[in-house]
Parts: structure tokens; C-alpha cells; sequence
């Protein structure tokens, strides 16, 4: 058949099976059982055009509402945030996007060093020694800090902060049970992780301990008070951060967290509903040989010249097999270059600017919804995301807005009952004062 | 040391930018106002300072350090790096896909779970398979949650005695390091001479204890399992689940479907035969596909249709759980549909034809020069030996870095691990029989260079921008960032 992706004619085919010695290509597949063998058409979709199949998914995502079109003041774990357009010109470079794990390092180097740099980057913001090349994302990050912190201390109970994100809390389960290891959840109190409850759990059996910083709910969390209580029983400290936040934060490494990890995706990476985006991994130098996933490390050639490859590997599924400290192969690095890319742009100056942003708009929104009567349970300091109370279901309340153009903040009651009619509000540098008022106006005149 | 490629930190400069925030136009308020004094940062990181010139300077020379698909002949085997349609780039790109939230009401992302659920029917279709599940993020991904699935259908029947699992001693690294992730000990079953699963050797291994055996078809070394009905038939008999690695599928498309082989899982990786990108490694997309007997257990939410349009499905009580925040990486599942409307049916079926017509094409052109372990048909790739090399002092890992020189990415090398001085050659169908022929001669001269001037195959690559890397150093004396030489 006659298809732009398959090049081979008729004549190169019967060439081919000749050198091969058979008359056609079904006997290639004569070692098929014929009792398994497909011999009918696969009920799918015919084939499409290019041109028609570019105007039927066009179509499809039309259908979608998409944060060019609305006002969007979701977060809770995804934000929409400025993409430096530098970004996606790197990232359509296709020696990268069409390349593979770089296992031949001498035809790899631009990979390879643009994973070392990620590496540095994640390392600055997180005030950590040692960072992998990348995860899946936040969620399944976490879940594999908990693994590495029970595999090192041989411990199998997990606390963990119940602000921690209720999805990444999820993920968390789901591989514990994989391991049999017992998660115990810390109430929150005030929006933030309550130390009493914290302090009477803790014990010689806790494997870690897992906080969110700044947590769900946008709230800065008590790190330098959590740290003693933690590493007073020998158990890892392990933080989850927004990156982007630590460009205004004092990072969790200053504070002893052993394992920082979280998600890349406010740095060049679109929402693209939940994926891919773009974990990533940090601890101190001591668990440098537990980290789970593929390292970049710099060495020289024969002649001295600088380069890098992928190193320590004796860690990984494909020398260690079921030994291996994780099973995870693929990474997300071409998100890792994006991020790379887009702090590159932003730069010392850039994130710290941009974070800066994002507080003063968030705060400006929170002390505007004040004025009009709505008021947040949580008094403490945050970062871009807070909490207010509603008197009305938020579902109706982002129904309406919706209807105004706007994408309205996440109804926490489907995570916490007791925060039935709150609304977990995200603001990014990319919200005007006039997209902000507006949001306020709509909200407050519902709730008078 | 010396440098040819400053680092971007390098490039850096007080004073540049590349960047161009949005106007503050809210109050300017202090942050220390906002933050106590202990977690306000103040020590800033040190992220390079660079002009947006600068940075396309940075990585396009970077490009230029990589090799991908586009750069030339990428015949890795077991990793299917075929080409990337641009078509997929765009349709990822569109701001309906790019640019929602996945918390979102259902009813503003109707166009997405559509796309989402008519992926998981055409997946359905192309295994065999009752549901399909797209959570899982990547093949090692999906093993693990296939595995967690297979798990709790054990333990739902209250047999909790089933803690091993089977894997070929020819299996991908992954199958073993998934199933100690998903809590199981794993057992090794022995391949015949003829490298496929010894079945003497399977029937031993099997039992009671037996949660699943996993299974690639055709297997690492390129060759069909043809006693997989009878394999089938042991496992099941013993009460375990039969796994399906689907690194391999772009050798049977359309020409047989695990589903009908009798497997009761199957990953698949979208990355490899329903070309989302590489990425240089990630992201993939791993969607696993079940029989009707694993539903329940399929991690949460699940996309289903009702009256009013699309939603997801949370209560799902026998569920496994969570695998991954939201719904798997649908960026790489918008380019996989992409692929898969672009070429229909039939298309698909031409896609394992001329997969298997290239390896074995290949592999007949080869096998007067190189060593083949098993003299047989393939499927989409073949395995040679570089024992006969091996003798002359030429090692595979040698006549690799020799192809470098040529303009080619070298096969997957030493691996499987059965085989001695393995090279695995995977062409894939998107390649034509000149590039084909090029290749083929380039190893026809390294084998006769083996023989009369191995030195030049010994010392290569020549003509890389590095040469060999001294990753024993690396290794023990890590450096894993960049330090800034604080004056």
C-alpha cells in the first residue's frame, strides 16, 4: 500500500523477499499458530487524510474549555502559567524529541548534558546535593520517596500530612500496598500539618514522614519545626515542593529534608490535561546511591575532553533486575529539557520575579475577596493558592462563572468533607488586576 | 580537562534576561511582609543569566551534540524507534489538548475524554482485550500496575499464596524489577536452544505459588513463541495470569492479538509502536489492557460514556487504587491516536509486514558476516553475535562505537543476556531499503576491517564530538552537577 510513513515499493519488496528466500511476506509469519492468528480486518477506524484528520481532531479539542479561552483560577497541583516561547523551539529540535535514552553517549551529548544541567537546576532550587534525571511526575515522585525511605531504614510505617495533595496521597497508597508498608495520615490543624498529632505518632517504626510545601491548601508548612521531630526517631524527612515557589522559600534542603521531590510542570511545561509532565527527585548526598531512575554524571575522554554518560547504573531495572532500588525505565526527559529550557529563560532574576508574582496577585486576590465578605478558615502565610468559604455548593458557583468566562477554583469537599463549600483558588502571574477583579466581583455578588 | 561545550551556567552573565514576565499590576507588596523571616530564601540559586540569543545558541548546540530518528538510522532493538509524524506534534499542540486543567468539569473536557475513550476502544480492538486502562505513564509503569492488578484478583479470591512471579531468563530488566515493586518474588524459566521458553523447565517452575508468568511475544530475541497456546494452557491451569510485554507489538499488528494468545494482561508502549516520541527517553505512555475478569480491578477513575457525554468513574470499590495524579500522559495518548487514525487498518497490518520483511531482510544479508544464534524467520528484529569478532579482538561494544562512524545509532547491544556478545537489530518499516543497504554494508566493512585492521574498529568512534567516555570514573568519583567556583 501506498502510505507517507511506509517507503518500501513493490519492486524493493520482491527484491527483498528473494534475498530472503520466500515468496511472500505471510510466510514470514508462518510461525504464528493458526489458531491465534488474525486473519480478519481490525475493526477500527478507517484511515484519514492529513488535512481531514487535522480538521476532525481540531474539532475535538474545540470542544475542550482551554485556558487561552478562559480566565482560569484552577491549581491544586497543575497551573497555568507563562510558557517562555523559547521553549517549544528547543523542544521541536527533533535530535531530541526523536532520540532515544542516551546509551551511546558519544552521539548523545547534547542530551546528555542538557539532563546535567537540569540536574544542577533542581539541585539550586531545592537546596539538595543530588538529583535524578527526572520521574514520571509529582505523585508517582512521592510514591517512590516513600519506597526509598523504607528500603533504607527497613522501617514499614509511612506518615504522612494529610495537606499533602489527596491524589499524590493516593499514588502513595497504592505503592505502599505493593510493598505492605502501613500509611498513617496526620489530621491537618489551622491548614497546616498538626505537630501535636505529628509528635505522638512519631516512633522508632516510622520510615518517613511526608509534607507538602507550601501543602494543598497554598500554606506554608512549618518545616523547621517539623525537621526535629522527624529526625529525632531516625526517620527521612521527605518534602514535596512546588519548584517555582522555592524562587521565594527558603528550599527544604536548607531546612534537613533528606528527599525533595515534586513536579516540574509550572517550568515550560502546558497543563495538557494532567500529562506528561514532569517529576523530579532530590536527596542529600548520603542516599546519592538509592535514588531511584537514570543519573547524568560528567567525565572526560581519552583525549580530556569534557563530556557526560549515564552513570551509576548498577542501581538500575536493566543490571539489577529485581534487585534494582526502582523499575522505572522511561523518564520524562524531554519535559526535564523543557523545564531546563524554561529556567534557563527565566533565569536567577526570572523565578524569583515570576514566584514574587504569584504571591502579590494571590495575596491582592485573597485580600479583595475579604473585602467583599468571603473569608479563608486558614490564617497562615501561603504562596499562590488559598482557601476561602463559600455559602453556596462550589459547583453551582463555577457553573456560573463559567458562564462569565471563567475557570473557577477546586471544590475541596470532594477531598474534605469538612471543607464542604470552600474553594481552592490558584493565581498565577498570568492573571491581570482586571481578570482578578472580575473574578472577585462575580463571587462577591453572589455571596451577598 | 577541556571544554568544547560551555554548560548554560557557563554562558551565564549578571545582567541578561530571557524572559518577559507579565506587568505587576497588582500593589507590589513586600514578600518579607508575607513570609516569616525563616522561610523567606536568601541565598539565591544559581540559575544562568542569559540573553534569549544566547539560549538558542546553548541548545541548538546542543542539538547538534544528539542523534535522533530524523538525524539518521536508529536500529535499536527492543525500543522500535520509528519515525515521528509531525502531524502528532501539531495535534498535541492545539490549545483544546494543550492548554486544559485536569481537574476541570467533565463537561468542559468532553472533546478530551472522547479522544480518551475512543483510544481505548481502538486498543481494545488492536489486543484483544475487554478494557484498557490509560493511567500508567510508561512500560515499566504498566508492568507494575498490570501486576498490582493481578495481585488484588488473587486476593480477591482469597488466595494469598500466590507470591511469585515467572519471567524468561531472555525478559526485558523491567519484568523483574516490576514485579519487587508490586510486592512479588520472581522465578526464572529457562529458554531452549532454540530461544524459546523451555516448557520442560516452565512446568517445573509453575505451581500453586505461580501469581503470573510474563511474557514477551515475540520474544527479546525476535522469535514467536509458537507453543504459546500450550504455555497459555500451563499457566492457567495452575491458576496464574499470563502478563504481556508489549514492547514487541509492531511485529504482529493486525496479524495476532494477545488477547486471542490467551494473556490476561497487556502493557503496551505507546512510545514504541504508536510513535509518541522518545523524548530522549520520556515521556512514554504505557496504557495496559485486561480480560473481563481483571475489570474491577483497573486503577481509578475509569472513563466511561453515560447519557449525558463522558465521565469519570471513581467508584470503583475493587480497584487497585491511584497509579498516577489525573489520567496517564495524554499528551502522548492524543500523538498515539494521532498515529493510529492516520493509518487505519490496513495500514496498520503494512506497518508488522514490513517491520518483519526488514529484519529478516536484514538478518539473511548479515549472516555470512556476523554470527546468528538462531537461524530461523524473525519478526521485527534479530540478534546476531559478535563471537566470531570476539576472536580477532574485536569486542560488540567495538564494532558499535565503529557504526558511529558511519552515521548509524548502534543496535541494542549485550542484551538479551542469553545471547554472547549480542547485538539486537530492530529496523522498523518506516525505513527504506537504501538506508537499509547502507547499513547492512557498513557492518559487512567493519566485519572485514575486524579481520584486517581491527585497530581501527577498536579505537572507534573517530569522527564523534567526543570519543570514549572513561565511565569508570564517572562512576566512582561522581560528578552530578555543576559546582560554580565560588571566589
Amino acid at each position: 500500500m501506498l502510505h507517507r510513513y511506509l517507503p518500501m515499493t513493490e519492486e524493493d519488496k520482491q527484491e527483498m523477499l528473494k534475498t530472503i528466500g520466500v515468496a511472500s511476506i505471510d510466510e514470514l509469519f508462518a510461525d504464528i499458530p493458526e489458531q491465534v492468528r488474525f486473519r480478519g480486518e481490525l475493526n477500527v477506524k478507517r484511515a484519514k487524510s492529513e488535512s481531514e484528520l487535522w480538521k476532525e481532531l481540531s474539532a475535538l479539542a474545540d470542544k475542550n474549555a482551554n485556558a487561552r479561552q478562559y480566565v482560569s483560577f484552577l491549581g491544586a497541583g497543575v497551573y497555568d502559567h507563562y510558557i517562555p516561547a523559547v521553549v517549544d523551539h528547543v523542544l521541536m529540535r527533533s535530535e531530541f524529541y526523536t532520540a532515544y535514552t542516551p546509551y551511546q553517549p558519544e552521539i548523545s551529548q547534547g542530551e546528555l548534558q542538557a539532563i546535567f544541567e537540569f540536574q544542577t537546576m533542581v539541585c539550586e532550587l531545592t537546596g539538595m546535593d543530588v538529583a535524578n534525571s527526572s520521574m514520571y511526575d509529582g505523585g508517582t515522585a512521592l510514591a517512590e520517596a516513600v519506597l526509598l525511605s523504607a528500603a533504607h531504614t527497613k522501617r514499614r510505617k509511612v506518615l504522612i500530612s494529610n495537606a499533602v495533595h489527596p491524589q499524590y496521597r493516593e499514588v502513595v497508597r497504592t505503592y505502599a500496598n505493593g510493598q505492605r508498608l502501613e500509611v498513617k495520615e496526620i489530621p491537618y490543624n489551622g491548614g497546616v500539618t498538626d505537630l501535636e498529632v505529628l509528635a505522638a505518632e512519631m516512633g522508632d517504626d516510622v520510615a518517613c514522614v511526608v509534607i507538602q510545601y507550601p501543602n494543598f491548601f497554598g500554606q506554608i508548612e512549618p518545616l523547621k519545626a517539623i525537621e526535629p521531630l522527624v529526625h529525632e526517631k531516625k526517620s527521612l524527612f521527605v518534602v514535596a515542593s512546588n519548584p517555582l515557589a522555592l524562587g521565594v522559600l527558603t528550599p527544604p534542603g536548607e531546612f534537613g529534608a533528606d528527599i525533595v521531590v515534586g513536579d516540574m510542570q509550572p517550568f515550560g511545561i502546558p497543563m495538557q490535561f494532567g500529562g506528561p509532565h514532569c517529576g523530579y527527585f532530590a536527596v542529600k548526598a548520603p542516599l546519592m546511591r538509592k535514588i531511584p531512575g537514570r543519573l547524568v554524571g560528567q567525565t572526560t575522554d581519552e583525549e580530556g575532553r569534557r563530556g557526560f554518560v549515564l552513570t551509576l547504573q548498577a542501581r538500575e531495572q536493566h543490571i539489577r533486575r529485581d534487585k534494582a532500588t526502582s523499575n522505572i525505565c522511561s523518564n520524562q526527559a524531554l519535559n526535564a529539557l523543557a523545564a531546563s529550557v524554561a529556567l534557563s529563560a527565566l533565569g536567577k532574576r526570572g523565578v524569583k520575579e515570576m514566584a514574587t508574582m504569584n504571591m502579590q496577585k494571590a495575596h491582592y486576590a485573597k485580600s479583595e475577596l475579604q473585602k467583599r465578605g468571603l473569608l479563608s478558615p486558614f490564617a497562615g502565610p501561603f504562596f499562590n493558592e488559598f482557601v476561602i468559604r463559600l455559602n453556596q455548593p462550589v459547583d453551582d458557583v463555577n457553573a456560573r462563572l463559567r458562564q462569565k468566562g471563567i475557570i473557577g477554583g477546586y471544590n475541596l469537599g470532594f477531598d474534605y468533607p469538612e471543607l464542604a463549600n470552600h474553594m481552592l483558588v490558584a493565581v498565577t502571574e498570568l492573571r491581570t488586576k482586571e481578570e482578578i477583579d472580575r473574578f472577585v466581583n462575580e463571587l462577591g455578588d453572589g455571596h451577598a | 580537562m577541556h571544554n568544547d561545550q560551555p554548560l548554560i551556567f557557563e554562558r551565564s552573565k549578571p545582567g541578561r534576561i530571557a524572559y518577559s514576565l507579565p506587568t505587576l499590576d497588582v500593589p507590589a507588596v513586600d514578600v518579607s511582609e508575607l513570609v516569616p523571616a525563616d522561610y523567606l530564601r536568601t541565598e539565591e540559586p544559581e540559575l544562568p543569566e542569559v540573553s534569549e540569543l544566547d539560549l538558542m545558541r546553548h541548545y541548538t548546540a546542543l542539538s547538534k551534540r544528539n542523534h535522533g530518528v530524523d538525524s539518521g538510522f536508529y536500529p535499536l532493538g527492543s525500543c522500535t524507534m520509528k519515525y515521528n509524524p509531525k502531524i502528532n506534534e501539531n495535534v498535541a499542540r492545539l490549545a483544546g489538548f494543550a492548554h486544559i486543567h485536569p481537574l476541570q468539569p467533565e463537561e468542559t473536557v468532553q472533546g478530551a475524554l472522547e479522544l480518551m475513550y475512543d483510544l481505548q476502544e481502538h486498543l481494545k480492538e488492536i489486543t484483544g482485550m475487554d478494557a484498557v486502562t490509560l493511567q500508567p505513564a510508561a512500560g515499566a509503569h504498566g508492568e507494575w500496575t498490570g501486576l498490582m492488578m493481578i495481585r488484588a484478583y488473587h486476593e480477591a479470591n482469597g488466595d494469598f499464596g500466590r507470591t511469585k512471579v515467572i519471567v524468561p531468563d531472555s525478559a526485558h530488566g523491567t519484568n523483574p524489577a516490576s514485579a519487587t515493586v508490586a510486592g512479588f518474588e520472581t522465578v526464572t524459566v529457562r529458554s531452549t536452544a532454540d530461544g524459546l521458553v523451555d516448557l520442560e523447565d516452565l512446568k517445573r517452575v509453575v505451581g500453586p505459588d505461580t501469581a503470573a508468568l510474563m511474557l514477551t511475544n515475540p520474544n527479546t530475541l525476535g522469535l514467536f513463541e509458537e507453543q504459546i497456546v500450550e504455555m497459555a494452557e500451563i499457566v492457567h491451569e495452575a491458576g496464574g495470569k499470563l502478563y504481556y510485554d508489549g514492547a514487541n507489538l509492531n511485529a504482529i499488528l493486525g496479524k495476532a492479538r494477545p488477547g486471542d494468545m490467551g494473556f490476561d494482561v497487556v502493557h503496551l508502549n505507546l512510545h514504541k509502536t504508536f510513535t509518541g516520541p522518545h523524548g530522549g527517553g520520556g515521556p512514554g505512555s504505557g496504557p495496559v489492557g485486561v480480560k473481563a475478569d481483571l475489570i474491577p480491578f483497573l486503577p481509578k477513575p475509569v472513563i466511561a460514556k453515560g447519557e449525558n457525554g463522558y465521565y469519570l468513574d471513581d467508584d470503583r470499590p475493587q480497584s487497585i487504587g491511584r497509579v498516577k495524579p489525573f489520567y496517564g500522559n495524554f499528551g502522548i495518548n492524543v500523538r498515539a491516536y494521532t498515529y493510529i487514525r492516520s493509518m487505519g487498518p490496513d495500514g496498520l497490518k503494512a506497518v508488522s509486514e514490513y517491520a518483519v520483511l526488514n529484519a529478516n531482510y536484514m538478518m539473511r544479508r548479515l549472516a555470512d558476516y556476523y554470527d546468528l544464534p538462531y537461524n530461523r524467520h524473525c519478526k521485527h528484529e534479530f540478534v546476531l553475535s559478535g563471537k566470531r569478532q570476539k576472536k580477532l579482538g574485536v569486542r560488540t561494544l567495538d564494532i558499535a562505537k565503529r557504526l558511529l562512524d558511519f552515521g548509524f545509532h548502534p543496535p541494542t547491544i549485550y542484551f538479551p543476556l542469553i545471547v554472547e556478545e549480542c547485538m539486537m537489530i530492530e529496523p522498523t518499516e518506516t525505513e527504506s531499503k537504501e538506508t537499509l543497504d547502507a547499513f547492512i554494508d557498513a557492518m559487512i566493512q567493519i566485519a572485514k576491517e575486524a579481520e584486517e585492521t581491527p585497530e581501527i574498529v577498536q579505537e572507534a568512534p573517530h569522527t564523534t564530538v567526543v570519543k570514549r567516555l572513561d565511565e569508570t570514573t564517572a562512576a566512582r568519583k561522581p560528578i552530578l552537577r555543576y559546582q560554580k567556583t565560588r571566589n
